[in-house]
C-alpha cells in the first residue's frame, strides 16, 4: 500500500529549480531513504510534505488523499537544523511541542515520561535547555516529533551529533517505530545507516530522481561481480602463474605472511578457483556487492558529467 | 486549547516569569514616584533653611528694597568693604554676600553674589527681580514720571482661555495641564511601542537563530506563530501597564501618608500639581476650586478611550513590522539596516510632539496625527487639547487599515525570512517574497 505519493512535484525559486517533476511512492510501514548531494532538493521536498511551503505544480497524496491541514498532526518532523528554546525547561518545552501537535497536556506528560526513561534522561525534566550539552539536547529533539505517535515520521540527518552508543539507541528506536506501524522518511548522508535501516531509497540530484528502488535490488543492479578470494599458499610464484592468466584480477598481500587476497571481477570464478585449490588452501570466498556509498558517488558523478 | 492560544500562553508565561519583567514592574513606578516626590522633598527641605544675605550696596539704591521672609534674610552692611564681608561669608556668618557697585542709571548694573555653595534659584531670582524693578522705577522717575503714577499703573493680568463650540458652550482650558498630559501620553505610547515591539523582534530572531522555528512551523502556520507572539507580548505589555498603575497608586498613597505626617494638610486633597505644593503651603478654597475646574475641563472619557485605541493599534502596527524585521535577522549586526526605517517615523513623531503641543491645531499636527505611522503618538499629543471627532475616527480607520495591510506584508516577509539563512538580503529581494505562493 502506498502511504505517500509524490506526483510530478515541481518547485521553482527565483534563481533555480529546486524540484523538477519529482515522483516518489513511499510504501506504508517502511523506512524510506531520501538521498542526494547537498542542494539536490531534499529539504525543499521535506518542507513541502510538512506544508511549510507549497509546490508550484504537482501534488502530494497521503493515503490517497490530497495533502491538507489535517495531515499536519499525522506527521512528525525532525529537521536537520534543529533547536530548542534555550530558556525553557526541558519537560515544559517537550509538553508544549506535543500540545502544538494536538496532544492533551496530561497525555503528553505521560508519554514523555516513558520516552525520558527509555533514553535515561528522566532527571532533566526541570532543567533549562541551556544547561544541557549538545548531545543531550539532540536526545530531546528526537523525542519531540515522535511523541504524538504520527503515522509518518520525517528524520533529516537524525544521527548527527550522537556518539556510537546513542546512535545505536536511536537506530533501535527508529526500527521499533517502523515495526509499530510508522512510515519513516529518512534523509541522510550517512550511507552506512542507509544500508542498515532503509528498505527503499530515492536518490535525487538537481531536483530529479536519478535512482529509485529497494536497497537490495539497487545493490544487485549495480553488481560488478566482484568476488574476494583469500588463499593460503607458501609458494607465491605458483600463485602468480595462475593469476597471470586472468586480466580482471587484483592481487594483494594480507597481513598474514602466507595469505593472499585476490579480487576477481567475474561471475564465473569456478575455473580459477579449481586452479587455486590445487596449489593452496582456500581461506574465504565472498561476493562483494557495491556499497551505497559507491553507488551514490557513481550515479551522481555520471549524471553530472552527462549534463 | 487551540494552537494560537497555546502560543499566546507560552509567549506570555515565559516573559512574565523573567526576572527582567519583575524588575521593570517595580522599577517603573518607583521612578515615576521619584519624579513626583523629589521636587516635593526638595521644596520641603529648602523652605526650612533660611538664607542669610549680607548686602554691601555702594549705590544705596536697593538698601531698603529687600524684604525678609522664611527663605531669606537680608542684613545691610553699610560702609563695609566687600572684602571684609567676603571673609565673613567664608567664616560662616552669612550664607552669601551681595555686592552692588556704585551704579549710574544708563550703565547696566553689575551686582555680584559671593557664596561658598550653590545659591538657591529662588534667592537669585528674587534679588534680580527686586533690582530690576528698582532700576526701572528710577529710570521712570528720571524721565519725570511721578512715583505715585508708577505704582498706580502696576497691574496684574489674570488671563484665562475659554474654548467655545458652535452651540455657544464655553469652557475654560488649562494649557499647562493639557501640555503635560499630551507629552506624557505620547511618551507612554512611544515607550511601549519601542520596548514591546523590540521584544517581538527579539523573540522572532531568537526562534530563527535557535533553529527551533522549523519544528514549530511544521505544527502551526507561520502566521499563527507570528500573531500568537504579537498578541502574547501585547498582553505582557498590558499586564505591566496595569501593574504599574496599581503600584504607582500604592506608592503614591504611601507617600501621601508619609507627607501627611510631616506636614499636615499638605497633600490631603489628592491629586495636586507639584508646583502648587511647592509654592503654597496651605491650600485655599480657590486652589481646590481650580483643581475641580481643571478636572472638569479635561475630557477623561475621550482621552482614555483614544489612548487605549491608539495605543493598541499603534503597538499592533509596529509589532507586525518588528516581527518581519526579526525574521530577517541572521546575526544581530545586520538587523540595523532594516530597523532604521521603522524607528524613523517613531522618532519624527516624538520629536515633533514638542512642536505639536504648542500648536495642536496646526496643519503639521493634523497631518502627523493622520499618517498611520506617526498618528499613535502625534494624536495622543493633540487629544488633551480637544480634536474634532471626525479626525479621530478618520485617523483610527487609517491606522486600522494600515495595520491590516502591513500584517499581510509582514506575514509574507516573515514566512520566507524565518527559513532564510546565510544570505545577504536586499530590499529588492524581500520585495520579491511578497509574490511567493
Amino acid at each position: 500500500m502506498t502511504k505517500i505519493s509524490i506526483h510530478e512535484v515541481t518547485k521553482r525559486y527565483a534563481d533555480h529549480t529546486a524540484l523538477d517533476r519529482l515522483c516518489i511512492d513511499i510504501p506504508a510501514q517502511c523506512i524510506y531513504g531520501l538521498l542526494g548531494p547537498n542542494g539536490a532538493g531534499k529539504t525543499t521536498l521535506i518542507r513541502i510534505l510538512n506544508q511549510i511551503t507549497a509546490p508550484d505544480s504537482g501534488e502530494v497524496l497521503i493515503n490517497g488523499e490530497k495533502l491538507n491541514q489535517k495531515h499536519i498532526v499525522r506527521i512528525g518532523y525532525l529537521p536537520e537544523e534543529r533547536g530548542l528554546y534555550k530558556k525553557m525547561k526541558v519537560g515544559e518545552q517537550a509538553v508544549y511541542l506535543a500540545e502544538l501537535k494536538g496532544i492533551r497536556k496530561a497525555e503528553a506528560q505521560k508519554r514523555l515520561k516513558t520516552w525520558f526513561e527509555k533514553f535515561e534522561i528522566s532527571g532533566w525534566w526541570d532543567k533549562k535547555v541551556e544547561e544541557l550539552s549538545k548531545g543531550m539536547q539532540q536526545k530531546i529533539q528526537f523525542i519531540t516529533p515522535v511523541i504524538h505517535e504520527p503515522e509518518i515520521l520525517i528524520f533529516d540527518e537524525p544521527f548527527s551529533g550522537f556518539d556510537p552508543i546513542n546512535a545505536n539507541l536511536l537506530k533501535e528506536s527508529i526500527l521499533e517505530l517502523r515495526d509499530k506501524g510508522a512510515t519513516i522518511l529518512l534523509s541522510t548522508h550517512n550511507m552506512a545507516s542507509v544500508e542498515e535501516l532503509c528498505d527503499s531509497i530515492t536518490l535525487i540530484n538537481k531536483g530529479k530522481s536519478i535512482l529509485q528502488g529497494k536497497v537490495g535490488d539497487i545493490k544487485r543492479q549495480h553488481d560488478t561481480h566482484q568476488r574476494e578470494i583469500v588463499v593460503r599458499c607458501d609458494d607465491f610464484n605458483k600463485l602468480m602463474s595462475v593469476a597471470d592468466a586472468y586480466n580482471n584480477l587484483k592481487v594483494e598481500h594480507t597481513d598474514q605472511p602466507d595469505e593472499t587476497k585476490l579480487t576477481l571481477y567475474s561471475d564465473s570464478p569456478n575455473e580459477m578457483l579449481g586452479q587455486l585449490l590445487q596449489i593452496g588452501q582456500l581461506v574465504s570466498f565472498k561476493e562483494v556487492l557495491p556499497s551505497m556509498n559507491d553507488i551514490f558517488i557513481r550515479e551522481v558523478q555520471t549524471q553530472n558529467q552527462a549534463t | 486549547m487551540n494552537k494560537i492560544g497555546l502560543i499566546i500562553k507560552r509567549e506570555y508565561m515565559t516573559r512574565v516569569r523573567k526576572r527582567s519583567f519583575l524588575i521593570m514592574t517595580f522599577l517603573g513606578p518607583i521612578l515615576m514616584a521619584a519624579i513626583y516626590a523629589i521636587p516635593i522633598m526638595l521644596a520641603l527641605n529648602s523652605s526650612t533653611k533660611n538664607m542669610r544675605v549680607a548686602v554691601v550696596d555702594e549705590s544705596h539704591w536697593f538698601e531698603d528694597r529687600f524684604t525678609n521672609n522664611e527663605e531669606h534674610t537680608f542684613v545691610l552692611m553699610p560702609g563695609q568693604p566687600i572684602e571684609n564681608v567676603k571673609e565673613m561669608v567664608k567664616e560662616g556668618a552669612f550664607d552669601m554676600a551681595l555686592h552692588v557697585p556704585p551704579t549710574q542709571l544708563n550703565i547696566p548694573s553689575n551686582a555680584v553674589i559671593y557664596s561658598l555653595r550653590q545659591v538657591p534659584m529662588e534667592v537669585e531670582t528674587y534679588i534680580s527681580s527686586v533690582m530690576q524693578k528698582e532700576i526701572e522705577d528710577q529710570k521712570l522717575m528720571a524721565k519725570g514720571v511721578d512715583p505715585e503714577i508708577v505704582s498706580a499703573v502696576k497691574t496684574s493680568v489674570n488671563l484665562s482661555v475659554m474654548r467655545m463650540d458652535e452651540k455657544g458652550n464655553e469652557k475654560e482650558t488649562f494649557t499647562q495641564v493639557q501640555f503635560t498630559l499630551g507629552i506624557v501620553l505620547a511618551l507612554l505610547v512611544y515607550m511601549f511601542i519601542i520596548f514591546f515591539g523590540g521584544q517581538v523582534m527579539q523573540g522572532v530572531a531568537e526562534e530563527k537563530t535557535n533553529r527551533i522555528i522549523e519544528v514549530i512551523i511544521s505544527s502551526v502556520k507561520p502566521f499563527q506563530l507570528m500573531m500568537g507572539k504579537i498578541v502574547g507580548v501585547s498582553l505582557v505589555a498590558l499586564t505591566q501597564f496595569v501593574l504599574w498603575i496599581m503600584l504607582t497608586g500604592v506608592l503614591y498613597a504611601g507617600f501621601s501618608a508619609f507627607i501627611g505626617l510631616s506636614g499636615p494638610g499638605m497633600l490631603s486633597s489628592g491629586t495636586v500639581m507639584t508646583q502648587e505644593i511647592a509654592s503654597s503651603d496651605i491650600m485655599g478654597n480657590e486652589d481646590v476650586q481650580q483643581i475641580v475646574q481643571i478636572a472638569q475641563s479635561i475630557d477623561f472619557g475621550t482621552i482614555i478611550g483614544s489612548f487605549i485605541i491608539f495605543f493598541i493599534l499603534g503597538y499592533l502596527l509596529y509589532a507586525t513590522l518588528y516581527a518581519a524585521i526579526g525574521s530577517l535577522v541572521d546575526n544581530n549586526t545586520d538587523s540595523q539596516q532594516f530597523t532604521l526605517p521603522v524607528t524613523v517615523p517613531l522618532l519624527i513623531a516624538i520629536i515633533t510632539s514638542f512642536y505639536i503641543v504648542n500648536n495642536p491645531d496646526s496643519s503639521l499636527a493634523t497631518w502627523l496625527s493622520m499618517i498611520p505611522f506617526t498618528s499613535p503618538i502625534s494624536m495622543m499629543v493633540r487629544i488633551p487639547f480637544g480634536v474634532p471627532i471626525w479626525q479621530i475616527v478618520l485617523s483610527v480607520v487609517l491606522l486600522a487599515g494600515t495595520f491590516v495591510l502591513m500584517t499581510w506584508v509582514a506575514a509574507k516577509i516573515y514566512r520566507t525570512g524565518i527559513l532564510m539563512y546565510g544570505k545577504k538580503l536586499s530590499y529588492k529581494e524581500i520585495f520579491k517574497w511578497l509574490k511567493y505562493k
